[in-house]
């Protein structure tokens, strides 16, 4: 990423370049999943039109919800822990803009290349735990103690099929490098079958299937809201929260959903990839330079299929309790990635 | 895996709805640019005939809230027949209805013994100033044009009597 279009690029353009392109890769995303899936689908599923005056098609009812919320009192409660609530929110977003930078989005089109990307990636989004624990506990409400204190236990709970779905991947491609997860599965074939390359949610189903439920935990959507409970908890760790700081939580849970989907269809749908042999590319060099334009907006097509089906199952099913929620995970999710995992290993050294 | 099936159904059913909406529109009415007409026996508002209101004050007296205020006095008519003693007649000064205060328990129409007040589905009449829902006799006579025809007797009823 030194050179674009034959120009050499000095280091402070590439950093303003990366911080451009790491705001456009998270609120873009955010946006149109809120309109396409939130305001619209949701209202889709429940036979009626959603908003529809502001824009065609009521398309600018984020801008005005933005401009609704900024305007907003920024409300502190008194007892609260002041330095801490503030922070709270930002941390939240933060590891969501953390978590975009080891994405690919074409051959050269990347923030960073870490040999250890989604390593990275699985460390750097447990920060907004963090950031939700510190949210319900220096709210001063029993309420946002609560709703923070079961977030806590969900993602960390959550987080272990995570990763042990993510295993099989990382053991299928033998490398943690996201760049050459998604070249693993492009350039590779099916028992000598390669017209669609190789995407792993064929080979690791099981894995992808763990992974999309744990996402949809980490993310706090239905039927995993037992933290943001809005019928017990009024609305858990954000309960407190008012104006711009509540709007950071907002964009934080989209933005998080966009990003989340963009990992899984990086690690199981072949990210930014065409099937190579289409084309007649053998590895990574031979891959036009095409791609690199054409590589975001596969990873957006992708990033808003997965989204799609996260939404579908947020809109369908109602809450967990948290006895069951906790049950579904350690009993169920972490022993099916387990046997997955030893599943993958053994075909791995077979074949 | 017992819960499988129930769960796919589910999906089936909001996407199946998603579908019907893309196709056949929502359930919903855009509502200030197309309305949905009321059921003509809905409770919008309650208009008044001023004609065959005789201050006789019982829907004052069985509201609930003591929403209705009726203030009349007693005026000479002339008499009905020839010769006979002029006839004393009550006039209305005021018959106010506090909407602000009214629950729509339809108790005053049922009590009315002239049929002096009606059910309209007549249902935007909302001020921006909670003062402005005391709606006074004159303004309680106009939505007597939006009260629908009684509808027809059902077969074998019997007519009221005279």
């Amino acid at each position: 990423m030194n050179t674009l279009l034959g120009v050499v690029i000095p280091y402070w353009g590439q950093s303003l370049l990366r911080v451009l392109g790491g705001l456009v890769a998270v609120l873009l995303p955010a946006g149109t999943i809120v309109y396409v899936f939130l305001f619209k689908m949701m209202s889709f599923m429940q036979s009626r039109l959603g908003p529809m005056e502001a824009g065609p098609y009521g398309s600018l009812q984020l801008v005005a919800e933005v401009g609704k919320w900024l305007q907003k009192e920024d409300i502190q409660p008194t007892n609260a822990d002041k330095p801490v609530f503030k922070m709270a929110p930002i941390i939240v977003l933060m590891s969501t803009f953390l978590l975009v930078v080891v994405v690919p989005f074409g051959p050269d089109a990347w923030f960073t290349n870490l040999e250890t990307g989604i390593f990275y990636a699985l460390a750097v989004s447990s920060i907004s735990v963090l950031g939700i624990l510190m949210a319900g506990w220096s709210s001063a409400n029993k309420y946002s103690l609560l709703g923070g204190l079961r977030a806590a236990g969900q993602l960390i709970a959550y987080e272990l099929p995570m990763v042990l779905a993510v295993m099989g991947v990382v053991i299928q491609a033998g490398t943690m490098n996201l760049q050459q997860i998604v070249v693993a599965q492009n350039a590779g074939s099916i028992f000598g079958i390669n017209t669609f390359g190789n995407p792993y949610v064929i080979t690791q189903f099981v894995g992808f299937i763990v992974f999309m439920i744990a996402i949809q935990a980490e993310l706090t959507q239905a039927p995993f809201d037992m933290p943001i409970a809005e019928s017990e908890l009024v609305s858990g760790y954000m309960t407190e929260y008012s104006g711009f700081r509540f709007l950071i939580f907002f964009i934080g849970e989209f933005a998080t959903a966009g990003v989340f989907a963009m990992i899984a269809s990086t690690l199981f749908l072949g990210g930014w990839g065409v099937p190579f042999s289409w084309f007649g590319w053998t590895s990574m060099d031979s891959v036009s330079n095409w791609m690199n334009i054409v590589g975001p907006l596969i990873v957006f097509t992708k990033m808003m299929v997965l989204t799609f089906f996260i939404m579908w199952v947020r809109f369908t099913y109602p809450r967990f309790r948290e006895d069951q929620l906790q049950r579904f995970a350690w009993k169920v999710l972490i022993p099916v990635s387990l046997v997955n995992i030893m599943l993958t290993a053994v075909l791995k050294v077979m074949f | 895996m017992a819960q499988l099936p129930g769960l796919l159904k589910g999906l089936g059913i909001t996407f199946g709805t998603m579908m019907r909406t893309f196709k056949n529109g929502s359930n919903t009415v855009q509502y200030p640019h197309e309305k949905e007409a009321p059921p003509v026996r809905a409770r919008g508002v309650i208009a008044l005939h001023q004609d065959n209101c005789t201050s006789c004050m019982l829907c004052s007296r069985s509201c609930p809230d003591w929403c209705i205020y009726i203030e009349a006095h007693k005026e000479l008519a002339p008499p009905r027949r020839e010769g006979g003693k002029p006839r004393q007649v009550n006039l209305l000064d005021r018959f106010d209805i506090d909407y602000a205060l009214c629950m729509y328990c339809g108790i005053c129409v049922e009590v009315c013994p002239f049929d002096a007040l009606f059910w309209s589905p007549e249902y935007e009449y909302s001020e921006p100033n909670i003062t402005d829902m005391l709606h006074d006799k004159t303004k309680l006579s106009e939505w007597m044009e939006t009260v629908p025809e009684a509808p027809a007797l059902e077969v074998g009823a019997d007519k009221k009597k005279k």
